[in-house]
């Protein structure tokens, strides 16, 4: 295949960044769409240019590193995969594809494609998480049955790779989907009780100090998620927040 | 330094791990918020670790190259974890779990470590429960166990086929809270170039910051390399892009003995190659053998049309099939460890069976399964008389429940539908059991300087079993490694600080800048992929599945003439001072030129086959790995002295007085 890519390059974070044009081909369409552009940089690199700048790690669909907006969608145009799954036989020979970083306030840009996510770490170390300390003397992890339902319902959620797509694809930059995600896992199982309305205020407001946009329920986030995290996570966690605004501690 | 104490404390083995705990020396509460510790590495090892010693009250920095700790390559593990919990009642027992990893192993790694890590594997069940982590649960609402090869019991709890990502996030949000608290800081996007010696013990690391290229002094009380394994001086491996042996490699330079680098294991069903322009290779999950079964055609012309696409693998009848492991192996089956796994589907490929147009593949069927699932599942609806069709959607239904997201990554892949058609699979490149030596302690042999994970090479001797991974990452990093460094750490409660302003930084960062600029300035023609794809294939064709003494001389040469090329022709683009990925690479790749040609020279000094360790020289009449435990029963660890060429051996010889030495026979 020949393709046409149009590609965000911007320096660095103070930089100017615009949208550059490139040709690439003989692509074979059993390439991944990060292999496409390992070819496209080789090529950059042949030539003594700058290659574009990608997150990427794993490959296989579960680090939640790669991040591109591939033609208006985060991830690309097939469902519930990674750009790293994303493959060229979902493309036409001849086309033109645009290639955008994610675009959020609270995704500043690093590098051409590379985005900074931190302030989902931060998120969660507002509270995603259940204060328990190693130790040897944990009870048995089968003394507390667990419903075979929530166990299931909490790893549905526990399954978000943290890439952002969520953000990428909300038109209001909401980080929802993500927050909910951890917030669900944790409601659900006995052991995330104890600090379950703490756990919701914390990561909510650090949510909004990070500067997310708020939730109009379009449910474009979980479409373009590649986990399918479920848009009834957010409505748990609006219950959530309900319940621990009106009855705190 | 060149002996080697391995610090096994005495009396029965059974007792050793509890003896030593009493009698090592311990830091007091108070005391250790005056001492830090760096770890290198988010995953497993460096997350539970860091987690772990900050909740004991020290300061911990902790540094990972991703943009966050979340992503280490942990999170890719799939299948499960070990632990002798004996829930399904089927005898298990820390002893057995012992014995299946040493036996798995190859009877080459160090009993008394592997009897600790079968003792804390349940301790690290418990644990995750206690943090959230949604394993897999039956009905009842217990918790749900499936088999791993080399086994006869149930013991590997899982989350689907996403157990590592549970896991990690688990070791994550534990470290998140002591991120909160300021007991952790945690330094994104960052990379280790150097580790820091100050009188004779390792104090602080330099480091780049990867965003902004600017290099970086830490200092702390001690060092903890949690970094993983080498698996991609391959090239093309089951290992992340970015997963690189620099930090492990320049502990070596600076005195770490680096122990069997040759061992490393080839997983058997992965997805195959399918062109030049692969830049990774995909695993599928060992728990697909649970249920599917390995196959290829019994006559050759069979073969030779599938392969050409005159024929499709389900219209191949039934006794047309050879399904060679259950043939080979009656016992254990499709069962079998890896590395057995890995040579027997190597065997039939190279004798013209395999079943893509490149000949090297194989099938996994699971119409079988799908078939017998389907069947349980009618009676449990109490359907009369269902149709075939019936009975396979209700099992399609059920292989979806329980291998979904690994069918769901497959499609994607190969677009194919492994409901329909058998997958294909081959093996790849996937876990290193070498790695940097240590002691009881999981100390190197530079005081301080600590290996945890995959970056040791402690407990899985010249084979890794399935499952056991995720298990040695998290003992190691909850139950170990927080304990044992307190023996080192007890000395420094009057140390104050570490300063880096010293010497022995300044000669570390002069070191490192001098590196960086001779790559960014060297203006060769050749880009780094280009080195490091050279690289793999020498080491695959020659250093892969099956070594012999030509081969692996010819691969030495062959290294040592890419490493020249590497130097004086080398291209990176950009500068220094900026985001600069391909700088990066470089540096991960020169060290990678200088492992591979150790690794190669460690494969031609074992002379047996052991594991994952295969000789030609060295195998039974009927083609199984030969170990020669009058000659070998020892590891090899090696001494860094200014090349690869020159590095010295000191063996550390291995005694068994728990289990009885024997040839390994899962038939």
């Amino acid at each position: 295949m020949n393709l046409t890519l149009k590609i965000w390059r911007q320096q660095d974070a103070n930089s100017k960044g615009a949208m550059h044009t490139y040709e690439v081909s003989d692509i074979s369409e059993h390439m991944s769409f990060l292999e496409m552009l390992d070819v496209l940089n080789e090529g950059l690199v042949a030539k003594g240019e700058s290659p574009v700048a990608f997150d990427h790690d794993c490959r296989e669909g579960i680090c939640g590193m790669c991040s591109l907006y591939i033609n208006g969608e985060p991830h690309g145009p097939d469902r519930a995969i990674t750009t790293c799954q994303l493959h060229m036989r979902k493309f036409k020979d001849g086309e033109t594809i645009h290639i955008e970083p994610w675009r959020a306030k609270a995704f500043p840009v690093i590098k051409d494609l590379t985005v900074d996510r931190s302030s989902f770490d931060r998120i969660i170390q507002a509270g995603g998480y259940v204060s328990v300390n190693t130790s040897g003397n944990t009870q048995d992890a089968n003394a507390i049955p667990i419903p075979k339902a929530d166990a299931d319902n909490a790893f549905d959620a526990a399954t978000c790779i943290g890439c952002g797509a969520c953000v990428a694809a909300c038109k209001n930059a909401s980080a929802m989907l993500f927050v909910s995600a951890k917030v669900s896992q944790l409601a659900l199982l006995p052991q995330g009780q104890v600090e379950r309305k703490d756990r919701v205020m914390n990561m909510v407001d650090q949510m909004d100090k990070e500067g997310f946009g708020n939730c109009t329920n379009t449910g474009a986030c979980s479409i373009e998620c590649p986990k399918e995290i479920s848009l009834d996570n957010i409505a748990r966690m609006n219950r959530e927040f309900l319940i621990a605004s009106v009855l705190p501690e | 330094m060149t002996k080697l104490d391995s610090k096994i404390p005495e009396g029965p083995i059974a007792d050793k791990w509890t003896k030593h705990k009493n009698d090592i020396n311990v830091v007091n509460p108070a005391n250790k918020r005056s001492i830090d510790v760096i770890v290198v590495g988010s995953g497993l090892a460096g997350g539970s670790a860091s987690a772990s010693l900050a909740e004991m009250g020290y300061n911990v920095k902790t540094f990972c190259f991703q943009d966050s700790p979340r992503r280490a390559h942990s999170i890719a593990a799939q299948g499960g974890i070990n632990a002798a919990k004996n829930y399904q009642n089927d005898g298990d027992s820390t002893y057995r779990l012992f014995y299946d990893t040493v036996k798995g192993g190859d009877y080459r790694a160090r009993e008394a470590n592997v009897y600790r890590l079968a003792e804390v594997s349940a301790n690290i069940i418990d644990q995750c429960v206690a943090q959230g982590v949604p394993f897999a649960r039956e009905y009842g609402g217990l918790l749900d166990n499936r088999s791993f090869g080399g086994v006869l019991v149930s013991r590997t709890f899982y989350a689907k086929g996403q157990t590592g990502q549970q896991l990690l996030l688990g070791a994550y949000s534990a470290m998140a809270r002591k991120i909160n608290t300021g007991k952790i800081k945690m330094y994104n996007r960052h990379e280790m170039l150097d580790l820091v010696i100050v009188d004779g013990k390792a104090r602080g690391i330099i480091a780049r910051n990867l965003v902004t290229g600017k290099i970086e002094r830490h200092a702390a009380h001690a060092v903890v390399l949690a970094t993983g394994g080498y698996g991609n001086v391959f090239f093309l491996s089951t290992n992340a892009m970015g997963s690189n042996v620099t930090a492990a490699w320049r502990a070596h330079r600076k005195g770490a003995f680096f122990s069997n680098p040759c061992y490393t294991q080839i997983h058997p069903t992965c997805i195959p190659r399918s062109g030049d322009y692969q830049s990774k290779l995909t695993l599928m999950s060992e728990s697909l053998r649970n249920d599917g079964r390995i196959w290829v055609p019994k006559e050759k012309e069979d073969a030779i049309a599938i392969q050409e696409n005159r024929m499709n693998a389900i219209d191949l009848p039934e006794e047309k099939r050879d399904y060679y492991l259950e043939r080979r192996y009656p016992a254990f089956g499709n069962l079998v460890p890896r590395d057995v796994a890995s040579r027997a589907a190597k065997e039939r490929c190279d004798a013209g069976f395999g079943v893509n147009e490149t000949g090297e593949a194989v099938y996994l069927d699971f119409a079988t399964a799908i078939m017998r699932y389907g069947q349980e599942k009618a009676n449990i609806l109490h359907l009369e008389n269902p149709s075939d069709a019936k009975i396979r959607e209700l099992g399609e239904g059920v292989v979806e429940a329980k291998y979904g997201n690994l069918f769901q990554m497959y499609e994607k892949i190969t677009d194919d539908n492994p409901y329909k058609m058998p997958m294909k699979i081959y093996p790849a490149v996937h876990y290193t059991m070498g790695g940097l030596w240590v002691d009881y302690n999981l100390m190197t042999s530079i005081p301080g300087c600590y290996a945890a994970g995959e970056a040791n090479f402690s407990d899985h001797g010249a084979n890794r079993l399935g499952a056991s991974a995720l298990m040695q990452g998290l003992a190691d990093g909850y139950f170990v490694l927080p304990y044992t460094i307190g023996d080192f750490l007890a000395d420094d409660i009057r140390t104050g600080p570490i300063s880096t302003e010293s010497a022995e930084f300044d000669q570390a960062e002069k070191d490192v800048r001098e590196r960086l600029d001779s790559l960014i300035n060297n203006k060769g023609s050749k880009s780094v992929d280009h080195f490091h794809k050279r690289l793999g294939k020498v080491m695959w064709d020659k250093v892969g599945m099956a070594r012999n003494e030509k081969g692996l001389k010819e691969a030495i040469e062959e290294i040592r003439q890419i490493r020249d090329e590497f130097y004086e022709d080398v291209f990176v683009p950009g500068s220094q001072n900026e985001f600069n990925q391909e700088l990066a690479k470089a540096t991960r790749v020169a060290d990678f030129l200088e492992l591979g040609e150790l690794f190669a020279k460690d494969a031609l000094e074992r002379t047996e086959s052991c594991g994952g360790h295969f000789r030609e020289e060295s195998q039974t009449p009927e083609g199984e790995a030969l170990r020669d435990d009058e000659n070998f029963a020892f590891s090899s660890n090696w001494e860094w002295t200014g090349d690869p060429r020159n590095s010295v051996m000191h063996k550390e010889e291995l005694t068994f007085n728990d289990i009885e030495l024997k040839q390994r026979s899962y038939k």
